[in-house]
């Protein structure tokens, strides 16, 4: 059977750290491995806290993107432990 | 050591001491994951986050950083909700300002062991960085054995910095971990702990100045009290507390209070509240934006306006344009006088 894979977003703009991370952390327990999560948040401290998040957790990060003050964070979600 | 691996969840701060608590216990070959609460008054670089004067600041989450150069799993939790009952009726009262350092501390080991004992998580025990006579409200000879009771977590509570120091606890007596390789430091001392970062090659470690909580800050508590005050009810939403580390705070009548942006990144910041508060804002000169807090009616709004003119860059003029927008959108622009330094009283200023 193949799996259905999608695209989801999150939006955290206006939050401050750690609630971007929070938030990512609890809409990936939601997804399924090969789902992808685009996270936009405008606190800069979520370019480094949800790499380190990923990285912690298995997941991986496709690309981060700044436009003006906005942050788009894309992620794939990986079968972790 | 038995041959069951035993796990232990720790709860991570971000500093130096529970760094160093939760390696101490992986080196016994224990499992350890981190958990980390978030209250919405945790140090956390939002000013630096929303300051354009910050901006090249280095900006991360300390807990995150700290688990990661463990190699250890971090677990955030959001206890905003639940926090609110801790600060506003701490049964072992507050320190200096409004910290409930005391409760804070059975709080958080009472949502680690709730979190640790869950059947999906099944955890043995819960570390912490605690160091007895480290902090002169909530880490002393007198409150462990407080925060072991009242949390409920007894003596699957671990503080292996000190433990030498305090009676042997289940995971101690039970030979999941060795009580002869762990500490016995004491006190404000901080050389103890500086040393074994070295033994373990931590090169880079948070030190923290102030504590680890806004509420633990004069100046942040004193206008939470002001908040309280004003509203006649202890209570507070996450946008309120976040406000409060954000510009000038000024309060010239009881039901209302103006916040203006001291700089750019300010700006952008309460420019995010617009849909929510009353904004103020030059057309005139450049300047702040400044958001209403309470119920202001026409006569405050111009009273504020020229406040808000004071603040631009039109502060010697006789005139400045500012704009008042309302939640819904629709706005006005009237032109004030700025007001003089010398009329706004220093008790306004919250």
């Amino acid at each position: 059977m193949n799996k259905v894979e999608s695209l989801f977003k999150l939006d955290a703009r206006r939050l401050l750290c750690p609630m971007p991370v929070i938030r990512t952390q609890n809409r990936i327990k939601e997804l399924k491995a090969g789902d992808k999560l685009e996270i936009t948040c405008t606190d800069p401290g979520a370019l480094s806290d949800i790499p380190s998040w990923c990285r912690i957790f298995g997941h991986t990060v496709l690309s981060t993107n700044t436009v003006d003050r906005e942050i788009f964070i894309l992620i794939q979600v990986n079968e972790t432990s | 050591m038995s041959a069951t691996q035993r796990k232990a969840v720790s709860l991570i701060s971000g500093g130096l001491d529970s760094m160093l608590a939760t390696k101490v216990i992986m080196d016994q070959g224990v499992h350890v994951e981190g958990i980390n609460f978030f209250t919405g008054f945790c140090v956390e670089g939002h000013t630096q986050a929303i300051r354009q004067k910050d901006k090249n600041k280095q900006k991360r989450n300390s807990a995150l950083w700290v688990a990661e150069q463990l190699g250890i799993k971090l677990h955030i939790i959001d206890v905003i909700e639940e926090y609110k009952d801790v600060l506003i009726n701490p049964k072992h009262g507050y320190g200096k300002n409004l910290n409930p350092c005391l409760d804070c501390k059975i709080f958080m080991v009472n949502k680690a062991q709730a979190w640790a004992w869950m059947e999906e998580n099944q955890f043995d025990f819960i570390i912490t960085g605690e160091v007895i006579g480290q902090r002169p409200k909530s880490q002393r000879l007198e409150t462990m054995p407080i925060i072991a009771r009242e949390s409920g977590a007894d003596d699957r509570l671990l503080r292996p910095l000190c433990a030498k120091n305090l009676p042997p606890t289940l995971p101690e007596r039970e030979g999941w971990v060795d009580r002869n390789a762990m500490f016995d430091f004491h006190g404000r001392n901080r050389k103890p702990q500086m040393a074994l970062a070295e033994t373990f090659g931590f090169k880079e470690y948070s030190q923290p100045a102030g504590g680890c909580c806004f509420l633990t800050d004069k100046s942040y508590s004193n206008k939470l009290v002001d908040l309280w005050k004003a509203r006649g009810d202890r209570d507070y939403e996450l946008d309120d507390i976040m406000l409060l580390k954000v510009g000038r705070h000024l309060r010239p009548r009881p039901h209302y209070k103006v916040i203006v942006s001291r700089e750019e990144g300010e700006n952008h910041y309460l420019a995010g509240y617009k849909n929510e508060y009353i904004s103020l804002e030059s057309k005139s000169h450049n300047g702040p934006i400044a958001i209403i807090d309470g119920m202001a009616n026409d006569e405050d709004l111009k009273q504020a306006a020229t406040i808000v003119a004071r603040y631009s860059q039109g502060r010697d003029a006789d005139m400045v344009q500012i704009e008042i927008r309302m939640t819904d959108g629709t706005a006005k622009t009237i032109d004030v006088k700025p007001i003089s330094p010398a009329d706004i009283p220093s008790t306004w200023h919250v």
